[in-house]
């Protein structure tokens, strides 16, 4: 236990000073680093920052399914002439229940319906996406479990991807956009007092398509006609409008768009760009329909209603309806970042201002200074030259803390500034265990040489037991913790793992070089 | 002063006969536990916001805060019955509400606390806004309580491995009565119980472990040192012997807290107020409680587990 080869001394001393060199990036600047240096990242309780955790809305996307898949089987079954028959969504069971007018059909209709069918995945693992059996109440079209999931997955994969998109769009600096489970999504906006506005942004879908409307149709009727809906104007509160189910065109063809004003008028209007395909479509559209109204209708309600005046062959175009210089923009920036496959909404919100940002680390580091001093001073009176030796190995403790959470891009949050703290206090219990060992033995008579080497091998069973409870449990808080608390748990257990370095390794180099040093003929203990 | 020790807590031989305290250290602690368990019901914790979900903003006024003022230009608002209270300095204030259905109406009644501060205390500044929907807040609820009972299990289970059964059965019926006091404890202090309270019982729950491994480690080793002396009086030399080190320990973990309760900052003093006093409690339970329940359970096994030598080596890995 005593001796240590000169291997082993350059490498616990090689440890220490690479631990200091890797702490400076972070303690000259956290959160921002200097050129290459990894850092810790000052938690948004620190630097202050908006958190939100966002839910996608996983009804609305296997409703959304559902509907594509009953437009699919109506336009199946009319193919397979299956006539009459009924069809309902069944939501809650995630499927559709189809029953033909003529039982002598239903074998028409099964095989009609089975062509809808597409596998999932490739090779032995595939599997078809419908689950098609035929009961008692007619014939179950339901969607397959791996399926669904595989549909959620996809939804959250492009809601993630839209949010950076509409959140780049701002120009917020930084922000981190991580998956949180199945369906959530983790936002945080490092500066971002008050979150209000991206809120806004991310609760609309901002699906716009172009549709016909109808003129035949009376919006104020009880029931539209089959192929047509009423949908409210947004400038017009409590109107409705008759417009074909149809999409003509839809967003995901457009390339740009912008906010501008209109040069006669001056109103705020957004000019957009279609791709070639949505040039081409809505080329043809236009020139079919010329002198009739269509419908720009973002998330089931009509922007505004134009009418066509002559073909729009050159894919630019413009909407206009009531904007203000803000909402054009804002229109604008949703447009061009795409919609979302479902709705978000937002479950849970924090946001610190960069004030009680800036005090808390005034708290923490006060709390740090005065408590680091305090305990430093009760090793120094209670354990003399080895509580010293204690406390430098107590600075190195916090030095390789800030190294290893500056190399795993920890983020520091106010908790975890509580738990360098706690691990201060807690770390030099594996010096009191040895010195204490140590004095006891010296007291049963040993020389100082036989008293050290008996006090850490008897005192090391005991630190590894009571630190290996303490990890165990701080593990379970970062699984289990979420926010500021992980931040906690990280830096605690990180501090287990360090302090065992230190106060075993270190400490002990440092006392048996003092021993070689000075041969004393008795300990100070 | 830099060589020699100039102070110890306890002169070394000393033989104090904690034992002789046993029930008494049991009945105060059985009490003081109901007790504790009583007043989880009624008046209950004051569940933080992490767990009880709503909307929490933390405001700085312009001097000193008018809370009746405050809470009259909230009413105005349309705001019903609002929380406000003061937040550690007089500048700052704490309004709280209840959770909204939609992050729209989340937003609405953010911007209406907004508006009535503005009328009331023109200047104040909102300088942190909490919303928790109620999912959420069930949610992190469970993960909290999880985290507390995984980690009890894999304490039981650690000790359990590491030495005998007795030793782990008496830890965590102790633990389970620093638990409940530290419970009763929040509930009577009124300290707000969020994650970071979990945090807090969780630490002091790896440290009231570390106090009660260092005793057991030590009565292991006495078991096989004298195989003789009658377990009351080993226990009792047992923490005698380590009695410098607990309170060595406790000394520093407490001095490490104390400064985080008196300039931690509203957010923290909660926390480390738990650790004081999670601290006193988990030191004194490593000898009033642990060592007793060691003693009722081994009385006769663990002795003459001691002479079996085949048992003794198994139990030390």
């Amino acid at each position: 236990m005593l001796y240590f080869s000169r291997l082993k001394t350059i490498l616990v001393l090689g440890i220490c000073v690479l631990g200091v060199l890797l702490a400076i990036p972070s303690l000259l600047s956290p959160s921002t680093g200097i050129g290459p240096f990894r850092t810790i990242r000052l938690g948004l309780d620190l630097r202050g920052g908006s958190y939100l955790l966002m839910e996608v809305d996983m009804g609305a996307v296997i409703k959304e399914r559902l509907d594509g898949l009953a437009d699919g089987a109506r336009r199946a079954l009319e193919r397979a002439h299956v006539r009459p028959y009924t069809l309902a969504i069944q939501a809650p069971q995630d499927r559709l229940l189809v029953k033909p007018g003529d039982p002598g059909q239903q074998e028409a209709a099964l095989a009609a319906l089975r062509d809808l069918q597409t596998t999932e995945g490739q090779g032995i693992g595939a599997r078809p996406d419908l689950d098609i059996a035929a009961g008692p109440d007619g014939i179950a079209v339901a969607l397959s479990q791996a399926a669904l999931l595989e549909r959620a997955n996809q939804a959250v994969q492009q809601s993630i991807e839209i949010v950076r998109r509409r959140i780049d769009e701002t120009g917020v600096a930084d922000p981190i956009i991580t998956r949180q489970g199945q369906d959530r999504i983790v936002v945080q906006l490092p500066g971002v007092e008050d979150p209000n506005r991206i809120k806004q942004l991310l609760g609309k879908t901002a699906r716009m398509t172009f549709q016909l409307v109808d003129e035949a149709a009376n919006p104020t009727a009880p029931v539209p006609p089959p192929g047509v809906e009423f949908l409210p104007l947004t400038d017009k509160p409590g109107q409705k409008i008759a417009v074909r189910k149809r999409v003509e065109v839809d967003g995901a063809n457009l390339t740009d768009a912008r906010a501008g004003q209109n040069p006669q008028t001056g109103d705020w209007v957004v000019n957009f760009a279609f791709d070639s395909l949505g040039t081409r479509r809505f080329a043809d559209v236009s020139r079919a329909n010329v002198g009739h109204p269509f419908a720009i209708v973002l998330d089931n309600k009509v922007i505004s209603a134009p009418v066509i005046r002559e073909p729009i062959t050159g894919g630019r175009g413009q909407i206009s309806g009531n904007f203000t210089a803000a909402s054009a923009t804002d229109l604008a920036v949703l447009l061009r970042a795409g919609a979302l496959p479902a709705p978000l909404t937002v479950v849970e919100e924090r946001s610190v201002g960069p004030e009680l940002g800036a005090d808390s680390i005034r708290a923490g580091a006060i709390s740090l200074g005065v408590g680091f001093v305090l305990v430093i001073g009760f090793m120094g009176v209670f354990y003399g030259l080895f509580g010293w030796i204690a406390n430098l190995a107590l600075v190195f403790n916090l030095f390789l803390m800030l190294a290893v959470l500056s190399l795993l891009q920890a983020t520091l949050t106010l908790p975890g500034m509580a738990g360098i703290l706690l691990t201060l206090g807690m770390a030099v219990d594996a010096n009191i265990l040895i010195n204490e060992r140590i004095r006891e033995e010296v007291k049963n008579g040993r020389t100082p040489l036989n008293a050290m080497e008996a006090g850490f091998r008897r005192a090391y069973a005991t630190i590894i037991d009571s630190n290996a409870t303490a990890f165990l449990a701080h593990v379970m808080l970062f699984i289990f913790g979420s926010g500021p608390v992980r931040g906690f748990a990280v830096t605690i257990t990180v501090g287990i793992v360090t302090t065992l370095f230190t106060a075993t390794m270190l400490a002990r180099l440092l006392m048996v070089r003092w021993y070689a040093a000075v041969r004393p003929a008795a300990l100070p203990v | 002063m830099f060589m020699r020790p100039m102070l110890r807590f306890v002169p070394d031989g000393t033989r104090i006969r904690f034992m002789r305290g046993r029930f008494l250290g049991i009945a105060v602690s059985a009490v003081l536990s109901t007790l504790s368990v009583v007043l989880f019901f009624y008046p209950g914790l004051n569940l933080g916001i992490d767990f009880a979900g709503g909307i929490v903003m933390e405001v700085r006024t312009e001097g000193p805060a008018d809370l009746a003022k405050i809470r009259a230009g909230l009413a105005q608002q349309g705001l019903r019955e609002p929380g406000v209270q003061r937040f550690g300095a007089p500048d700052d204030v704490l309004v709280r509400l209840e959770a909204q259905k939609s992050a729209a109406a989340t937003q609405a009644v953010v911007n209406k606390v907004r508006a009535g501060l503005d009328a009331a205390q023109p200047g104040s500044k909102v300088l942190r806004t909490d919303a928790v929907g109620p999912s959420v807040s069930a949610e992190l609820y469970r993960n909290g309580m999880l985290a507390l009972g995984i980690s009890l299990l894999m304490i039981l289970v650690y000790i359990w491995f590491r030495f005998e059964w007795q030793f782990a059965v008496g830890a965590v019926v102790t633990l389970l009565l620093d638990i409940t006091k530290t419970i009763g404890f929040l509930a009577v202090t009124r300290f707000e119980f969020d994650l970071v309270m979990v945090a807090a019982i969780l630490t002091v729950l790896g440290y009231s472990t570390n106090d009660k491994v260092v005793v057991y480690d030590r009565v292991r080793e006495n078991l096989r040192k004298y195989k003789a002396m009658p377990l009351r009086e080993l226990i009792d030399l047992s923490i005698n012997e380590t009695l410098n080190r607990t309170l060595g320990t406790s000394a520093t973990v407490f001095l490490a807290s104390l400064p985080l309760a008196l300039f931690g900052g509203a957010t923290l003093s909660g926390f480390a107020w738990v650790m004081l006093f999670g601290i006193v409690v988990g030191t004194s339970s490593s000898i009033f409680i642990a060592a007793p329940i060691l003693l009722f359970l081994g009385e006769h096994r663990l002795r003459r587990e001691a002479q079996a030598p085949a048992k003794t080596a198994k139990a030390t890995p």
